[in-house]
């Protein structure tokens, strides 16, 4: 058992993410951090598949019930690696100087019950477990592995933020991508796990509506304001803005920490 | 013959198709053939492949034709409700009675062509192009569960309580999305329906 003493903004469990529903409406959520979330349960031993704790800006507090190990990385973590707790140690998240947000893995996973397949909260339709709050008791399933000790690796660092192109060429003719990456772009403040909000120059449209279509992650919709909207994890499944380029999957946990009021520079992919 | 297939970043294809019960019919041929994705998402004129290649996809689909007759769905009927706030005023646009509105509703087999805006809200084509009608110009803050509305030539019903903008002939009590039934959605694309009046 883990107990939550705080949580700060926002603490969500999330693992890779709910698949093979879209097609019903069903978000994929899943860690916005992948990368990030795929080293914590690495450094604790656990399978990939593990669901870890997703906290925004830092201020989670939890108290162990049992002996674990656990790590914290992300934002709050430039240099992860494994801590053994004993059964009634607290493990505080601090608020963050940069990025957005840290992932708490704790050996043997979170073990909520699944939803379709998954422990991810949806934000966008409500699927899944309500989000963690102070004073959650959250079941650990049983630790499987133990962490290997000279397993070190360091997190990917940031950098451009490459973009393909999109299915949607003729909505906004040629040189778009060369256009989304001349502009200045700011991180908006309504920023959330749906969406990556920008703020800059607004890109140039053909006006109206596409049908309804499946979308992707990381695709770059772009509204009639011109002002993009890069999707997240809990992005609805269909959409109907025209997409100027979608971010190259490798890149998108980048996007994860972005914060509101930073500056996001897009390159188009070589 | 062969497709439109159109790259969707690194790993991910939209293939066009002409209406989007064709669209729900490559979806389930798709499946049927085994085409490995992450997702198969058929929407109003589009299928989209997630976690594909766009090549490999491009070859493997020279084996569907369009055109061809999807498989027969599964068929629900829908016991509704014909009471809803734009009842009347669908009737108006339509220029025939409240009673004749419910006639017509109730004469079609509606066919799900896909889900989209919340899990379960399935667009239900099948109703003729001249019963268009628009959606609200101000958007409702909150529809009821179980609501049945239209816009454009396509029902749904609201799975869930949440903001819209289609304009609400009637409400059902049936449960549309439940996590532990399977499919979770009732109105899983392809699924054939009739509305009851009851």
């Amino acid at each position: 058992m883990l107990t939550v003493l705080a949580t700060g903004p926002q603490v969500l469990v999330q693992d890779r993410g709910r698949f093979g529903y879209a097609h019903l409406g069903v978000p994929r959520a899943g860690a916005l951090d992948g990368p990030a979330a795929a080293l914590a349960n690495r450094l604790v031993g656990n399978d990939r598949d593990a669901a870890v704790l997703e906290s925004l800006l830092g201020g989670l507090v939890v108290r162990t019930e049992v002996d674990r190990w656990v790590a914290v990385t992300g934002a709050a973590a430039p240099f992860p690696r494994a801590t053994r707790l004993r059964a009634g140690d607290t493990l505080a998240i601090q608020a963050l100087p940069t990025g957005m947000r840290s992932y708490l893995a704790v050996a043997g996973g979170i073990d909520v019950p699944p939803v379709l397949g998954s422990r991810s909260t949806d934000t966008l339709a409500g699927v899944g477990p309500k989000p963690v709050e102070t004073g959650d008791v959250l079941p650990i399933g049983a630790a499987v592995g133990a962490p290997a000790a000279l397993d070190t690796p360091r997190p990917p660092a940031r950098g451009p933020i490459r973009v393909l192109p999109g299915p949607h060429a003729d909505w906004f003719g040629p040189g778009v991508l060369a256009r989304l990456a001349e502009t200045a772009w700011i991180v908006a403040a309504a920023s959330d796990r749906v969406g990556l909000r920008l703020e800059g120059e607004a890109i140039p449209r053909t006006p109206g509506e596409l049908v309804s279509e499946g979308t992707v992650l990381g695709a770059i919709q772009v509204p009639p304001d011109g002002r993009p909207v890069i999707l997240l994890a809990d992005h609805g499944p269909t959409g109907g803005y025209p997409v100027a380029g979608v971010v190259h999957p490798d890149d998108v946990w980048q996007l994860a920490q972005a914060r509101p009021g930073e500056s996001l520079t897009l390159r188009p992919a070589p | 013959m062969s497709v439109s297939v159109r790259p969707y970043g690194p790993k991910a294809a939209l293939v066009d198709v002409d209406s989007a019960v064709e669209a729900a019919a490559l979806a389930d041929w798709a499946r049927v053939h085994g085409v490995v994705a992450d997702e198969i998402v058929p929407a109003a004129a589009t299928v989209l492949f997630d976690g594909v290649d766009a090549t490999a996809l491009e070859a493997v689909l020279t084996g569907w034709r369009a055109g061809s007759a999807p498989a027969a769905g599964a068929f629900v009927e829908i016991p509704v409700a014909f009471d809803g706030p734009d009842l009347a005023d669908v009737a108006a646009r339509w220029g025939v009675s409240a009673d004749e509105v419910v006639a017509r509703l109730a004469s079609y087999e509606l066919t799900s062509a896909f889900c989209g805006f919340a899990p379960g809200f399935a667009y239900l084509a099948g109703l003729p192009q001249e019963l268009a009608v628009p959606r609200l110009e101000t958007p409702r803050a909150r529809v009821e569960p179980g609501s049945v509305a239209l816009a454009g030539s396509w029902c749904g019903i609201y799975p869930s309580a949440s903001p819209g903008g289609w304009r609400v002939v009637g409400r059902t009590d049936v449960v549309l999305w439940d996590v532990d039934a399977e499919p979770p959605a009732l109105l899983a694309p392809g699924t054939r329906v009739r509305l009851r009046p009851c």
